[in-house]
């Protein structure tokens, strides 16, 4: 368990606060314009960041994320690349958790003790891997666990009562509600059933349910927060990215400020 | 690696065919694949489901295909006596359509009303429009921009079939590229979509299914050969992409110590050229599409393009089965060239009056390399598995012809 992302954790629910979850992609436009805006994510409201791996193949992504991967990856971002960027994130701030999203391939090449050992020296707490369900997972977790690397586990709307158990066995840091079905991006949630299901995942574990996918706007944000402990928000970030194309400062401003409009939206929830 | 007993029994329960297959997908689809695994393990064990897929085999596919001693390839070798299983004489032009007959079956007993699929070549394509028409479902096809343009006859087949083909523009606009534009269609219509896999790879129960579905091309090469020569073939030459119509012909005779077999992948140019489809001979373990198994990628994990001049052969992937089979050493896995498997098309046309397609035109590139220094007793059967008609714009491409 990450001691990182439990202290963070443990805070936000002493205070009685949602947490706002930020999804960006390493090395999206750049390396070094990546960690300059990372820096500034915390300031503006983002309580965890969410660090997309580039992955020429990523099947569970719309256009907009596909399409962020492979700007960081024509800008030549690797693995190392991107725990680098986090060990440098890390001078500067040692307490907003960094958890790395994306696909098992880049980390099943590098082979699980090796990729956990200096994702962990980078600073990196928690891991999401879209496509290592739990039937697949016991390969990695040994490694992730000695490394003090929370697996964060997806669930779904088709995870059902009887399969929800194996989901949350072995999972740690927080639950990651994916609130459609479809790719990142793709359709906004409806409320309503997405309070019903992180009710049914509460019940089922006393680890924070945070709710992603298809949340555009600070609007959105609040709703979402409301019926859960959190709002990841991605899409909508890495087009403030796509926007700004060559101007490097305008992605930079063009991102902090729609962080700070989603805070103040999760801040509203917290109320 | 020790030799298991038998070479025939896997996957074990999870899917694995040694350290390779699996189901590595997202949430979103594992009750899916679950649910899948069950209704193929019934309709398996169901007499019923083998005797209507049989009819429409026997009737509608026009199973068995002929077992045929090529006479003039045989003689212009000179050495092992050749034989093609015919798969190309199959409705559709190519053996595609015995998984899918299987799995739309499978789909109707799931209650599913959707049909998608992903085709390189467009001969999965075609296959899986013939079955969604004949069961009248609605089918959506996923092809790489690439392949549209090279394979335009089977694109304006799938159309007339009553299918809508989506192009897709994302990566290098392939056959992976399909398959992962797919995989999102499913996870986003996980409720009423079958997705018709085309080849022995995908998530678990996949490969085992659409090898099973395939198996007949092997079950009847042995019956047929047993009636030609009294004996069993010596050696078996089968084209691998995905790997379905070598998986097909091989299973049956994995247990047969006295048969050799050969899978022949696609070089592309060479296959130290940086253009090839060859995911044994260049590839490492790695995870994609939903299993583990061997992949062309670099050495950070991400997936390299492939390239061949055969549509249908041009993935960086290949069967985790295939990726056990060569581990174990049971299968010897070799490689033909875009410019050998030019060759073989011409030579077979003009020899046997057959216009092979250009996958299967590499397991004949290969027979043309090993018959001439094996012994005329030596029998020699290659699964023949796709026609060329597709094919005829590429080659006339390649062979600077103008049509």
């Amino acid at each position: 368990m990450s001691a990182r992302l439990s202290r963070r954790l443990a805070r936000l629910a002493a205070e009685r606060r949602k947490a706002l979850v930020t999804f960006v992609m390493a090395g999206d436009p750049d390396s070094a314009t990546c960690l300059e805006y990372v820096r500034k994510l915390p300031a503006a409201g983002a309580d965890i960041i969410e660090l997309g791996m580039p992955f020429t193949d990523p099947m569970a992504d719309g256009p907009a994320v596909q399409a962020a991967g492979l700007r960081a990856l024509a800008a030549g971002m690797t693995l190392d690349r991107t725990l680098d960027l986090v060990a440098r994130f890390r001078k500067e701030d040692d307490d907003t958790p960094i958890v790395l999203m994306g696909y098992y391939n880049p980390i099943h090449r590098r082979g699980g003790k090796a990729f956990a050992q200096s994702a962990s020296k980078a600073g990196i707490d928690g891991l999401i891997l879209v496509d290592l369900p739990p039937e697949e997972a016991d390969e990695l977790l040994p490694d992730l666990r000695a490394a003090e690397i929370d697996l964060i586990r997806l669930a779904t709307p088709t995870t059902d009562a009887k399969r929800l158990p194996a989901v949350l066995n072995g999972s740690s840091g927080f639950v990651y509600y994916v609130s459609i079905t479809g790719t990142t991006g793709a359709a906004v949630p409806e409320v309503a059933p997405v309070g019903a299901q992180v009710a049914r995942i509460k019940a089922a574990t006393r680890l924070p349910v945070m709710v992603g996918f298809g949340i555009r706007d600070a609007a959105r944000a609040e709703a979402i927060a409301r019926v859960a402990d959190g709002a990841v928000v991605g899409t909508a970030l890495v087009q403030a990215i796509e926007r700004a194309g060559a101007d490097k400062a305008a992605a930079v401003s063009g991102i902090t400020a729609l962080v700070r409009e989603l805070a103040k939206g999760v801040a509203r929830a917290s109320a | 690696m020790a030799a298991p007993n038998s070479f025939r029994i896997g996957p074990d329960e999870r899917g694995h065919f040694g350290r390779f297959g699996g189901r590595f997908v997202a949430e979103t689809l594992m009750p899916l694949i679950l649910e899948l695994e069950k209704a193929y393990a019934r309709a398996k064990a169901d007499p019923a489901f083998h005797a209507e897929l049989g009819r429409y085999m026997t009737h509608y596919v026009g199973r068995p295909s002929p077992l045929y001693h090529a006479e003039r390839i045989t003689r212009h070798c000179g050495g092992a006596k050749v034989y093609f299983k015919r798969d190309e004489l199959n409705h559709t032009g190519a053996h595609k359509i015995n998984n899918c007959m299987g799995q739309i079956l499978l789909a109707q007993r799931m209650g599913k009303t959707r049909i998608i699929a992903e085709t390189g070549a467009g001969q999965h394509g075609v296959a899986t429009a013939t079955v969604a028409a004949l069961f009248g479902m609605p089918c959506v096809i996923y092809m790489g921009e690439v392949d549209i343009e090279r394979q335009k006859p089977n694109v304006f087949r799938m159309k007339l079939l009553g299918a809508e083909v989506r192009a897709v523009t994302s990566g290098s606009r392939t056959l992976k590229d399909a398959m992962n534009e797919a995989l999102r269609d499913w996870v986003t219509n996980v409720a009423d979509t079958y997705y018709i896999i085309g080849t022995v790879a995908g998530p678990h129960p996949y490969p085992a299914m659409v090898r099973d579905f395939q198996a007949v091309i092997g079950k009847e090469a042995r019956e047929q050969m047993m009636q030609a020569e009294g004996r069993l073939p010596d050696t078996l030459v089968a084209c691998i992409g995905g790997g379905s119509n070598a998986m097909g012909l091989f299973h049956e005779f994995l247990d047969e110590p006295s048969v050799r077999i050969h899978g022949v992948e696609a070089a592309g140019l060479g296959l130290d050229s940086g253009k090839t489809a060859a995911s044994l001979s260049r590839g490492q373990p790695g995870v994609l599409h939903g299993n583990r198994t061997y992949l062309l990628q670099d050495a950070d994990g991400q997936i390299d393009e492939a390239h061949s001049i055969s549509a249908g052969l041009d993935y960086p992937g290949i069967g985790p089965e295939h990726s056990w089979l060569h581990e174990v050493g049971r299968v010897e896995y070799v490689s033909a060239t875009d410019q050998e498997a030019l060759d073989a098309f011409q030579l077979c046309s003009r020899l046997e009056g057959i216009i092979p397609a250009l996958e299967p035109a590499h397991a004949l590139a290969h027979v043309l390399k090993i018959a001439p220094k094996l012994p005329k007793p030596h029998i020699v059967l290659m699964n023949l598995c796709g026609r060329g008609d597709k094919d005829v714009f590429t080659v006339a491409e390649a062979l600077g012809r103008k049509l």
